[in-house]
């Protein structure tokens, strides 16, 4: 074979290469990138579903969307006695509670014993909570798993989601979502 | 430092025994509708549906709690006569289109019916002149 081969254009060439360059670094920007397994609601700025759950425990009431829509943003929180983080952000509610944010609970999954021994020792800072054995108003607002914090404005339309437990760094950006809720 | 790193260790043994819930499945988790036809639909769409906890999972395949309360809520509404696709519409109202294994037909999917195309086209233009001499050569050049 004396033939020589067809005479290519610089850029052809190259190609090859800068395809597999563009390639790896796909593959590496993605085994670095943080894995965000999170997955946010669909149904921010949507009303609340309509539900009514019954009282978790015998201190507090159950939960209705009527008694959530009173004209006064306030949080709903998804979390359960057995969700370790939960009790992570206990303080977090109770701070939030004194400065005179209304809090509603929704239990998911939790027996009425356990719930009572997670109030005795973390506090309780629920006006209500009701008890959702089935994840129905889980769910019916898109929530993904506890503990999750939904800010609710005064007619009952979901303004926020804060996924995850709410740390001490994290109480202002809430007051602040509820006093944008207020608008 | 020895007293603190065994009780890590011993708090990430832990934590995994912690964060499980104590209550039985939901009621129709894990049984079937007693009409096969009715089933069959539900198995179909919960084939389709992702777990949100176990992320590439789906609720036919996981064990996860809030996969059987899905389970539970698809084959609930399936027996009050709900069509499978309102379900997932349902869904995807509140979880995004994540929350759905079936492919949708939306503008953003089109890059991705285009590529073989345009890379098609691409392997023929780079390949243009090989045709050419090959060509030659069949004709006795």
């Amino acid at each position: 074979m004396s033939e020589q081969p067809p005479k290519r254009s610089g850029i052809a060439i190259w190609l090859p290469l800068a395809l597999f360059g563009a390639f790896f670094a796909l593959v590496i920007w993605g085994l670095y990138r943080p894995a965000d397994r999170e997955v946010a609601s669909a149904f921010i700025g949507k009303p609340l579903p309509q539900f009514n759950l019954p009282a978790a425990t015998k201190e507090r009431p159950g939960l209705t969307t009527a008694a959530m829509t009173t004209g006064k943003p306030r949080l709903l929180n998804v979390f359960a006695s057995w969700c370790v983080p939960c009790a992570v952000e206990a303080p977090q509610l109770e701070a939030l509670r004194q400065q005179g944010v209304e809090i509603d609970g929704v239990a998911i999954r939790d027996r009425k014993a356990d719930l009572d021994r997670f109030l005795a020792t973390y506090g309780n800072p629920f006006a209500r909570i009701g008890k959702d054995d089935l994840s129905e108003v889980q769910l019916g607002i898109g929530s993904s798993g506890v503990p999750e914090t939904f800010v609710i404005d005064g007619k009952g339309v979901i303004r926020h989601q804060h996924i995850g437990e709410i740390r001490p760094e994290d109480v202002p950006m809430i007051l602040e979502k509820l006093k944008e809720a207020q608008s | 430092m020895r007293h603190m790193l065994i009780a890590l260790v011993a708090l990430l043994l832990a934590a995994p025994l912690a964060a499980q819930d104590q209550m039985p499945p939901a009621p129709l988790a894990y049984k079937q509708l007693d009409d096969p036809a009715l089933e069959a639909k539900a198995q179909g769409l919960m084939e389709t549906l992702r777990c949100l906890k176990c992320q590439s999972q789906s609720i036919a395949d996981s064990d996860a709690p809030m996969a059987g309360d899905m389970r539970h809520q698809v084959r609930t509404r399936i027996a009050a006569g709900e069509e499978p696709e309102a379900i997932r519409t349902w869904l995807v109202e509140r979880y995004g289109d994540y929350v759905s294994y079936a492919p949708q037909n939306k503008p953003i999917m089109w890059p991705l019916f285009a590529a073989p195309l345009v890379i098609l086209l691409l392997a023929v233009f780079l390949l243009r002149g090989r045709f050419r001499s090959a060509g030659k050569k069949v004709t006795g050049e």
